[in-house]
């Protein structure tokens, strides 16, 4: 399992190409790559800074990776999560999850992401034409993950 | 006891402040009580800070309820809900 929390940008292939590198169980790697939007709540956003709280951050995402071990397959597993200043277009966020078969890959990959959204400590500031504004919680990012319950 | 307690995102630049030791008479507290303390202080603190404005609460990095008991030296962090990913 490998678990990054950075300022700096990641290569996703080359990334996708180390998940179960070594392991000729894993039937299918499935990934997931967020990037940053220039529109949200019908407003363009030219600049978004994520905030988060350092000593917590990688422990709750390990956390999440665990639970979803605990559900599915989960041969290796890599979850990287951007911070600091990002622009529209960068890349945010990386999950990749390497099963022996697609249905657990997809599956522990989108309960990863669900539970980012709702339960990892970070904190997204969009710099729109009005000024800056603390991005408001999702009720259907809630919603995504209640579904696994 | 003594807890240190942070602040995040939204909160903290609502109530102007990154973090603080909050004590507590006797060994042991509570987030209510906790709360409660910062509640009394008024002004930004009792509209802003407590869970009633949708505030999450983590002791020593780990998410946490109202009844979560605190010790000495304990991390309490306390942030809006979160929006990553």
């Amino acid at each position: 399992m490998k678990i990054l929390v950075q300022q700096t940008d990641f290569d996703a292939g080359a990334e996708l190409a180390a998940l179960g590198a070594s392991d000729a169980s894993v039937g299918g790697v499935a990934c997931f790559i967020g990037r940053v939007r220039d529109i949200n709540e019908g407003g363009g956003v030219s600049g978004m800074f994520l905030e988060h709280y350092p000593a917590m951050t990688s422990k709750a995402i390990a956390d999440i990776v665990d639970k979803a071990a605990e559900r599915w397959q989960v041969l290796d597993a890599t979850v990287i999560h951007r911070v600091g200043q990002l622009q529209p277009l960068d890349q945010i966020v990386f999950v990749g999850v390497a099963s022996g078969h697609r249905g657990d890959a997809f599956a522990a990959c989108e309960f990863i992401m669900d539970f980012l959204k709702t339960r990892a400590p970070f904190w997204k500031k969009e710099t729109t034409p009005q000024g800056e504004r603390w991005v408001e919680a999702r009720a259907s990012d809630d919603t995504a993950a209640e579904r696994w319950k | 006891m003594k807890v240190k307690v942070l602040y995040f995102a939204r909160l903290r630049e609502a109530i102007g402040l990154e973090s603080e030791f909050i004590e507590f008479p006797g060994e042991k507290a509570s987030i209510a009580a906790l709360l409660d303390v910062l509640r009394k202080r008024g002004g930004k603190w009792a509209t802003e800070a407590g869970v009633d404005s949708g505030n999450r609460l983590a002791v020593n990095q780990q998410l946490a309820g109202l009844i979560t008991p605190l010790h000495d030296g304990d991390e309490v962090a306390m942030f809006p809900p979160v929006t990553g990913g």
